[in-house]
């Protein structure tokens, strides 16, 4: 394919894979590294190189518009993101040593995970009460966030090293696949630390860009970065996924959700088969 | 540190789109072959020959100088993080972002 040609299409589909990756609160990577190797027949590597730029890019400039409006917290995220760094300068080794078919495959299961969350995001419970755990105020953890009608809401944390851990298991999948993690850094917040979903949702962002950028370096020393693949899929990945914010947070998405899942489920699928053919 | 955050992207997505058309206009009809993969050239992978790339205007050099701009922000925003926990004196998150800021580093260097 010449050069031109391929820029333009890459760039329409990273556009794409922004718009979705913002509409389901994914990231746009998780369907960017299926569409370039199964459907561009670019490298896993290069593909994971690029992927992880993206993921810098998008975190950075969503993250800035949550800092403003007082969602996200800076001391959870910061205390956090020791254990995402070390994962991802573990999990960038880990993906120059492990064969490509098997990167294929973890690749594949995580899509798997993703459509599975996408699904169920639907029928999410409210987190139950729990007592305060004196670590939160400790750590200095506990905080407030606006609940939309003037007010402030109070929340603390729980279940700290078990939060701590799975972001280490978040940050080792971030440097190995070449993605964000959000639904893994959200399940860490959620699920096991009970933090508000609103804030939660919004610290994973700021986390991202942090945890991606551990990696990015070793990435770019072992030459996965290659600058002909990088310079469409960087702004065609951040303009998508601005573009989503902005109009297809307010739009009715339920129906646009389930094609989605739909869509992650078969790339999952398809990627699971060509890492054990070893194509 | 939202306004940094944006500038940082800002300048890297500009400095990517000026080296990838750049890159687009010197190799415009020439055939992509990214199905196998050969590491990128050892000069586009050090930041001093990155340097001396720059000087004779490469256009994928001056991709990449545009990746490590955005490479950089998040970095720049853990530095800010550590001044501010410091002019607030909490002295436990001036230690943990100095810890985010090792492993950083780590991962830069290496």
């Amino acid at each position: 394919m010449p050069l031109l040609l391929f820029t333009s299409l890459v760039f329409a589909g990273s556009i794409a894979a922004g718009l979705l990756g913002a509409l389901t609160g994914l990231g746009g990577g998780v369907v960017l590294v299926p569409l370039l190797t199964l459907i561009f027949h670019v490298d896993i590597r290069y593909a994971i190189g690029a992927s992880l730029i993206s993921v810098i890019a998008t975190s950075s400039g969503a993250a800035a518009a949550y800092v403003r409006e007082g969602f996200s917290s800076v001391r959870i995220g910061m205390f956090l993101e020791v254990a995402t760094t070390i994962g991802a300068v573990f999990g960038a080794f880990l993906a120059t040593r492990v064969p490509t078919r098997a990167l294929a495959i973890v690749f594949g299961l995580v899509l798997l995970y993703s459509a599975w969350l996408s699904w169920q995001q639907s029928r999410r419970a409210e987190p139950t009460p729990h007592p305060a755990n004196p670590w939160s105020d400790r750590l200095r953890m506990s905080g407030t966030y606006p609940d939309g009608h003037g007010g402030l809401c109070h929340y603390s944390v729980d279940r700290i090293p078990a939060g701590f851990a799975t972001m280490f298991g978040a940050g080792t999948l971030s440097g190995l696949l070449g993605i964000g993690s959000g639904a893994v850094k959200v399940l860490a917040m959620d699920r096991i630390m009970r933090i508000p979903f609103k804030v939660s949702t919004t610290t994973s962002n700021f986390m991202i860009g942090v945890t991606a950028a551990a990696s990015a370096g070793i990435y770019l020393h072992r030459g996965y970065i290659d600058p002909a693949l990088a310079f469409p899929v960087m702004l065609g990945v951040l303009a998508g996924s601005l573009l989503g914010a902005r109009y297809l947070v307010r739009a009715r998405v339920s129906l646009l959700r389930s094609i989605f899942t739909l869509v992650i489920l078969a790339l999952g699928v398809e990627m699971i088969i060509n890492g054990i053919r070893g194509v | 540190m939202g306004r940094l955050l944006q500038s940082g992207v800002l300048l890297a997505s500009a400095t990517v789109l000026l080296g990838g058309i750049l890159y687009l206009k010197a190799n415009a009809s020439h055939p992509v072959n990214l199905r196998t993969f050969i590491s990128e050239p050892a000069d586009l992978r050090s930041a001093t020959q990155l340097l001396r790339l720059l000087s004779h205007g490469n256009p994928a050099a001056i991709v990449q100088l545009g990746i490590l701009f955005l490479i950089a922000t998040p970095v720049a925003r853990v530095i800010f993080a550590v001044i501010a926990f410091a002019i607030e004196r909490d002295r436990l998150y001036v230690v943990v972002s100095l810890i985010v800021l090792a492993v950083l580093t780590l991962g830069l260097l290496h």
